[in-house]
């Protein structure tokens, strides 16, 4: 097949291609600019669109022996992502900008383009596994495992998808970085997003949406406890700086429950206020029948799975968690699993939209 | 494969590659006063003169530099300080809005950072520099020019210059005029003291020497601050040992090329003329940029409507057929062409450009390889092309 490999300057993508030129493939590099304007991005964001890291997926590639090109994604990202990025926190909801950039750049945009171009396929050094069978999977190395990210491809773009580190654990991929002769391999892994340089996401928010006074309100009483600089520096299930003037009667400390951006109010409350049993979700992926499903969920990145069972219907997929789970933000993805040894299978996806609790409180 | 890409390195010539071998055997450096020095001075100084003779200087007037962006630096800033230092308010500086980085990026630092007034001179739809409109700059500013730079040919879309006529215009008001003949010489006839330039570039890699050797030829008379300070080697306006193998074949190969450009005009024109001829026939909507009379031999720049050059390139590039888009990277990312914004171009089509460049091995091979694989490229980019919303 003639593949196109994604390559960001990190460890991951350059052993993926060059894994995939192994298996037999054609393979053109691509790195994607995605700045508009690279030197912003240099300090503190690594492992992907610095000037650095544009020479680093270079020197990989040579090394691998393989064609390479920068390809210009600045609008698309910019459009897609950074602004995608604001207005969700805008609207009070908590985006994950790396699910988006997969959905929207390296399976949509990059993807159009390389079939547009005559190629097969877009390989991406992501942890997760998509074997002959197109289910997609955890990677073995559970604490790389990025198929929580990945969960929002359909089935069009899964099948033009190729994850070949799915089975390797990451210490295996530096391994075979360094046997390789690639520079990368001890390079350190990303993990801040990389369009905000200096990890502060509160600053860059108050920047592109400038601060909008606000009450923060105690969610049983109404009462008004405090107030806020922009209900986007919150986020679902915070406890830390939230400055309350009031202190709660119990004196146990509060999280906060809800942000509404109509009224722009923060609303604060107890623990077990935070409490969830059901989720609501829209624009779900589901490549299972339709049925309630007894399954897994993983309701954010990292986060702790959760037995459930789980409708869809008409562009909405509800969750009934057995056990009641915390902290659940708008805009997060859920993520439906079903356990298998071969590697959990993704299920589906979908965008949360509400958090509730139906059955009373234990 | 077909190598398409010689206005950006073309192989050595076999006479270059040998005196280059044979010179690299020898030990000694042209300073040195012992008599392994004096044999490496006898290389250098032959080849100044080998050089000078062809290209129409005295043998004092070359100066060996580390290639053009070096002599282009070197004539830009060096003949503003100088200008300058005569005359503090002498800040002005011209340059066309086609030259190439190392003119146009050297000037602009001036501008940035030195104080100087910079000037674009602009071009026609074809990437000419109009002299009347020159003329009256001239008239304009007088002697407050420090310093004019307007290439000979352009390394993109190929367009000679008429430097002579503009040469003439600055000298007569005593203004120094440097052109970059990189792309020239060895392709038109360049003759140094029948211009009337001050200052002129030339580089060993475009004309089949190596890389990282070239030339400012300076007139006697012409001020110039060095860059480069240290043992005042290149009669005290350049520094640092010089490297003889890499000064005898680049002289070589000036010679070479210069004595053969008559022949080699005639064959490789043709050749173009019918790449040219072959590429309409193939993509009728195909735009031939450039001056179609007043052009260098091996040069074919297109627009492909609809196309980004960048696809197609990698496109070509599967195929085993090398061509450049032309346009400069900034921080890693294509820009539109400047060459061909200046001409009157916009975004889409400077985007949707390529630079096909015919040298002394090309062959009707290189063709019929760039003709087969040329209309699939075209279809695919095509369908690609919607990619890219302009900015
Ligand atoms: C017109 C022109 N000027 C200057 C240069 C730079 O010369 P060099 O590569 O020797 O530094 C080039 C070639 O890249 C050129 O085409």
């Amino acid at each position: 097949m003639r593949v196109l490999a994604a390559m960001s300057g990190g460890v991951d993508s350059a052993v993926a291609a060059a894994r995939a030129k192994e298996a037999g493939h054609d393979v053109t590099g691509v790195h994607l600019a995605l700045a508009r304007n690279p030197q912003t991005y240099r300090t503190g964001a690594r492992g992907c669109c610095t000037l650095e890291d544009s020479r680093d997926a270079r020197r990989a590639a040579d090394v691998i022996g393989i064609p390479f090109y920068v390809w210009d994604m600045a609008d698309e990202f910019h459009a897609s992502v950074v602004d995608d990025f604001v207005e969700e926190y805008a609207a009070g909801r908590t985006p994950n900008p790396c699910l988006r950039c997969n959905e929207k750049i390296k399976f949509e945009a990059v993807l159009d383009r390389a079939v547009a171009l005559g190629f097969d396929a877009v390989v991406t050094g992501h942890h997760a596994r998509l074997g002959a069978d197109g289910l997609l999977r955890r990677s073995v190395d559970l604490a790389k495992d990025q198929s929580y990210v990945l969960a929002v491809l359909t089935r069009e773009q899964l099948d033009r998808a190729m994850f070949p580190l799915g089975d390797w654990t990451k210490d295996r991929v530096r391994a075979e970085a360094a046997a390789r002769g690639l520079a990368v391999a001890d390079k350190p892994d990303s993990h801040d997003i990389c369009f905000i340089a200096d990890g502060d996401t509160r600053g860059f928010l108050e920047g592109r949406l400038g601060s909008a006074p606000g009450d923060i309100v105690d969610g049983r009483s109404g009462e008004k406890l405090g107030t806020h600089n922009g209900a986007y520096g919150y986020t679902i299930g915070q406890r830390k700086g939230l400055n309350l003037r009031v202190p709660a009667a119990d004196g146990r400390p509060r999280y906060v429950l809800s942000i509404t951006p109509v009224t722009n109010t923060v609303t604060v409350g107890p623990r077990e206020d935070l409490e969830v049993d059901t989720v609501t979700a829209t624009r779900p992926i589901w490549h299972e029948a339709s049925g309630d499903v007894r399954c897994e969920v993983q309701l954010r990145a990292h986060g702790d799975v959760v037995p459930a069972s789980v409708t869809v219907s008409e562009g909405n997929l509800t969750a009934r968690l057995e056990t009641p789970a915390r902290g659940i933000a708008a805009g997060q993805a859920i993520v439906a699993y079903r356990p298998d040894p071969g590697g959990d299978i993704v299920l589906g996806s979908a965008t949360i939209t509400a958090g509730t609790r139906e059955s009373a409180h234990a | 494969m077909a190598y398409l890409d010689h206005a950006a390195t073309t192989p050595m010539l076999p006479e270059a590659l040998d005196a280059y071998a044979a010179a690299a055997r020898e030990i000694g450096n042209p300073s040195s006063l012992h008599a392994a020095g004096r044999g490496a001075r006898r290389l250098v100084e032959e080849s100044r003169e080998r050089i000078a003779a062809v290209i129409g200087a005295r043998p004092s007037e070359v100066i060996f530099t580390g290639g053009g962006t070096e002599a282009d630096n070197l004539a830009t800033k060096g003949i503003f300080w100088a200008r300058r230092d005569e005359d503090p308010t002498r800040l002005r500086v011209v340059a066309s809005s086609v030259e190439h980085h190392a003119v146009l990026d050297a000037v602009d630092w001036l501008g940035r950072h030195e104080g100087a007034e910079v000037t674009h001179l602009p071009v026609d739809d074809a990437g000419r520099v109009d002299p009347e409109e020159f003329a009256g700059l001239v008239r304009a500013h007088g002697e407050q020019i420090a310093v004019v730079s307007v290439q000979w040919a352009n390394n993109e879309v190929g367009t000679v210059q008429p430097i002579p006529e503009l040469a003439a215009l600055a000298s007569a008001a005593g203004i120094p005029f440097h052109t970059d003949a990189v792309q020239a010489v060895g392709q038109v006839p360049v003759d140094f003291a029948e211009s009337g330039v001050a200052a002129l570039t030339l580089t060993g890699h475009k004309l089949g020497g190596p890389v990282g050797v070239g030339a400012l030829v300076l007139g006697r008379d012409v001020s110039c601050t060095p860059l480069l300070h240290g043992g005042g080697q290149e009669r005290d306006v350049r520094s640092g040992t010089l490297d003889t193998p890499g000064v005898v074949a680049f002289a070589v190969a000036v010679e070479t090329s210069v004595r053969a450009r008559l022949e080699y005009a005639d064959r490789v024109t043709a050749l173009r003329d019918e790449l040219v001829r072959r590429v309409l026939a193939t993509v009728p909507d195909a735009i031939y940029n450039g001056d179609p009379e007043r052009r260098l031999p091996g040069n074919a720049h297109f627009s492909f409507p609809g196309c980004e050059g960048d696809a197609l390139l990698l496109l070509l590039d599967a195929q085993g057929i090398y061509c450049s888009t032309g346009s400069a990277c900034s921080a890693g990312v294509a820009q539109p062409s400047h060459v061909l914004l200046a001409m009157g171009a916009d975004d889409a089509r400077a985007r949707s450009s390529l630079r096909f460049s015919l040298g002394h091995d090309s062959t009707e091979a290189d063709l019929d390889a760039l003709l087969a694989a040329l209309p699939g490229a075209v279809e695919r980019a095509r369908r690609a092309g919607a990619w890219k919303t302009p900015r």
